[in-house]
């Protein structure tokens, strides 16, 4: 195999594990998105806030890894409970921009706090996962598998507990038509938190995988525009687009950063968030869009 | 409340209504020319700058507060005015075109960008916005031969027909002139069919459109507008920093705009130049109240952006109309005096309404 082609494909394959992330952040927003229809711009603040909290315990206090994991989701999800039920759920009913702005409140809250908290120094944690594995011509970090395992452990299970448990049926519902939900018996308020809180939990994931990648750092919250980019790509309000808008952005931006002149990397994905909704706004998986008068 | 009693169609129409108010806006102007001479040199600065973000704030709600296009991406047509005027007058361009010039560059931007974005709306028109903002600083960074890249770009001195316009007190009463120009102009345009238009496009485009309105047109006419506004303000602001770099163009700025024009008050002037004030001074207050605080919370970057989060997040909360409904409260407070009701201005109930296929 020549070089290249090597090459190509080990741009691809470390695309991938940096597209996964991309998906699991797109994944937390979506979730948020169909149930409440608020775009959460706070959602790269409260990962952001996760991967501090994990320095902290892991890196301050000295805590095992495995034993920090579960309290920094508990962290997040109560973070994105909070969230909605203290905050969101006053605006219900004002038009989106409402909830764009008070989530923006909200990111710049966290971020203070972060930064008033922690300072704006960057750290870094160590986490277990330090060696490296070859595949034929390719070279694979090991935390890129382990990104990769956990984005599609957290996909398949979310899928299953969307589309088999009662209550995944009932945010399902309660998303698609929150009246009838609720004059079904669904408890509409309490699941709606619920999202936002697993939502939050999905964040904190992704802090914990993207800390070791880039640094524990006040600018992490900046995955959250990837995310948009990959939202649209995929198709706005689409689970599996999501995903998949994920995955190429990431891939996208990886082949940009080699066969594209310098720079181009760091715009990549706001140029297809750009072209996307311009030419194609349905994006690759999205629903039609009608327009109702 | 004050009830109109119109008796003519142009009653309706006039700029100012009332004979008080001429009395309370030539006291305002006076005051503002008046000001320079007892103000201290610090402040003459600071209030030139407030100017400025008035400007600029006034471009965004052309477009947000007037026609409901949300734009989260305003810093980048500050930018493009700012590095537009510095480069005209690098090459030897005079003052008054190169503004022209920055101010025209800005508005076809705004065209070329706005034809195509205009298409989508709502949360969308929000994202390719910000998108188009990040690519902006970002070229912003790259283009060395034009922008000087991130060493920065100094920009040349105020000269206007041979007339050095570089100090403190010409330049205050330079930004106050276009200030007023372009606030006039606003608010003929608003009272005027184009404006009427907008605002109808804001509140339905469906009726709007079967009133005989060119949607479409009109918005993207309203974007025009607003990038125009936007860059000339950045024009002065160029002036005001004297060297550009494009940190200072970041998303930050685009969201301070946004906090401008929705703590003012979405769909008034006097709205986005309440918020341009109050977000103006918010990081001046911020350092003076910073000494009464505790060492370890002071000393750390966050305080700012943390209040201007909270700031946000009560005006959105409890007084969504800004600080224009704010001042309107309290001014009927005022006329109504011993039988003001609060109820006059309280809000309907909400329910969960989707917008998912708007």
């Amino acid at each position: 195999m020549d070089a290249a082609l090597a090459q190509l494909l080990q741009l691809i394959a470390n695309g991938i594990a940096i597209g996964a992330i991309y998906a699991l952040v797109a994944l937390g927003l979506v979730l948020t998105y169909k149930a409440t229809e608020v775009l959460n711009f706070a959602h790269g603040d409260v990962l952001m806030a996760s991967a501090f909290v994990g320095w902290a315990l892991i890196a301050g206090a000295g805590w095992p890894f495995w034993l920090a994991i579960p309290v920094v989701l508990v962290f997040a999800a109560t973070l994105g409970w909070v969230i909605d039920r203290e905050l969101l759920r006053r605006i219900a009913g004002q038009p989106q921009f409402a909830g764009v702005m008070l989530t923006i409140a909200i990111a710049f809250m966290i971020r203070g706090a972060v930064s008033m908290v922690f300072g704006p120094d960057s750290r870094r944690f160590e986490v277990p996962f330090q060696g490296r594995t070859q595949f034929g011509p390719l070279v694979i970090n090991d935390l890129n598998l382990v990104i990769l395992g956990v984005a599609l452990l957290i996909t398949v299970s979310l899928f299953w507990f969307l589309g088999r448990t009662r209550l995944g049926l009932a945010i399902q519902a309660s998303s698609q038509n929150q009246l009838a939900a609720y004059l079904n018996g669904i408890r509409v308020k309490a699941l709606s938190s619920l999202v936002w809180a697993l939502s939050g939990a999905i964040s904190a994931v992704c802090g914990l995988l993207l800390a070791p990648v880039a640094l524990v750092d006040i600018g992490l919250w900046v995955v959250v525009l990837k995310a948009l980019a990959a939202l649209v790509l995929g198709g706005f309000g689409s689970v599996p687009g999501a995903i998949l808008g994920g995955v190429l952005i990431g891939v996208i931006e990886q082949l940009a950063g080699v066969y594209l002149p310098d720079g181009s990397k760091d715009v990549a994905a706001y140029l297809v968030l750009i072209g996307v909704l311009v030419v194609w706004p349905r994006g690759l998986l999205g629903e039609a869009h009608g327009r109702r008068v | 409340m004050r009830f109109h009693y119109d008796t003519s169609y142009l009653e309706g129409l006039r700029l100012i209504r009332y004979r008080q108010d001429w009395i309370l806006w030539g006291l305002l102007l006076a005051l503002l020319i008046l000001a320079p001479a007892f103000l201290p040199r610090f402040f003459i600065g600071e209030v030139t700058y407030l100017f400025i973000l008035c400007l600029a704030s006034l471009g965004l709600m052309v477009l947000t507060g007037y026609t409901g296009q949300v734009s989260l991406g305003h810093a980048a047509f500050v930018a493009i005015g700012a590095y537009a005027h510095a480069w005209f007058l690098s090459q030897g361009a005079p003052w008054v075109l190169s503004v022209l010039g920055a101010t025209g560059l800005s508005a076809l931007v705004g065209l070329v960008i706005g034809l195509p974005a205009i298409r989508v709306s709502g949360l969308y028109l929000a994202m390719v916005t910000l998108a188009f903002s990040i690519v902006v600083e970002q070229v912003a960074g790259r283009w060395k031969s034009v922008t000087g890249g991130h060493n920065g770009m100094p920009v040349p001195d105020l000269v206007i027909f041979g007339l050095s316009l570089g100090g403190l007190k010409p330049f205050y009463y330079l930004s106050l002139a276009l200030l007023v120009l372009v606030v006039l102009g606003l608010a003929n345009l608003m009272r005027s069919r184009t404006g009427r238009a907008f605002i109808g496009v804001r509140d339905s485009e469906a009726a709007a459109h079967a009133l005989g309105i060119q949607v479409a047109g009109t918005k993207v006419l309203a974007f025009v507008v607003s990038a125009a506004v936007t860059g000339l303000s950045g024009a002065l602001l160029a002036h005001h920093v004297q060297f550009l770099s494009p940190e200072a163009f970041s998303m930050l700025l685009s969201l301070e705009l946004v906090l401008m024009v929705v703590i003012g008050g979405l769909g008034s002037l006097r709205g986005a130049v309440l918020g341009a004030l109050l977000i103006g001074m918010l990081p001046t207050l911020i350092s003076r109240v910073k000494p009464l605080l505790p060492d370890h919370i002071a000393k750390q970057m966050g305080l700012e952006i943390f209040m201007f989060g909270l700031v946000l997040a009560l005006f959105v909360l409890y007084e969504p109309r800004g600080l224009n409904g704010r001042w309107l409260k309290f001014r009927a407070f005022l006329e109504t005096f011993p039988l003001y009701r609060r109820d006059t201005f309280r809000r309907g109930k909400t329910y969960m309404k989707s917008e998912r296929y708007r």
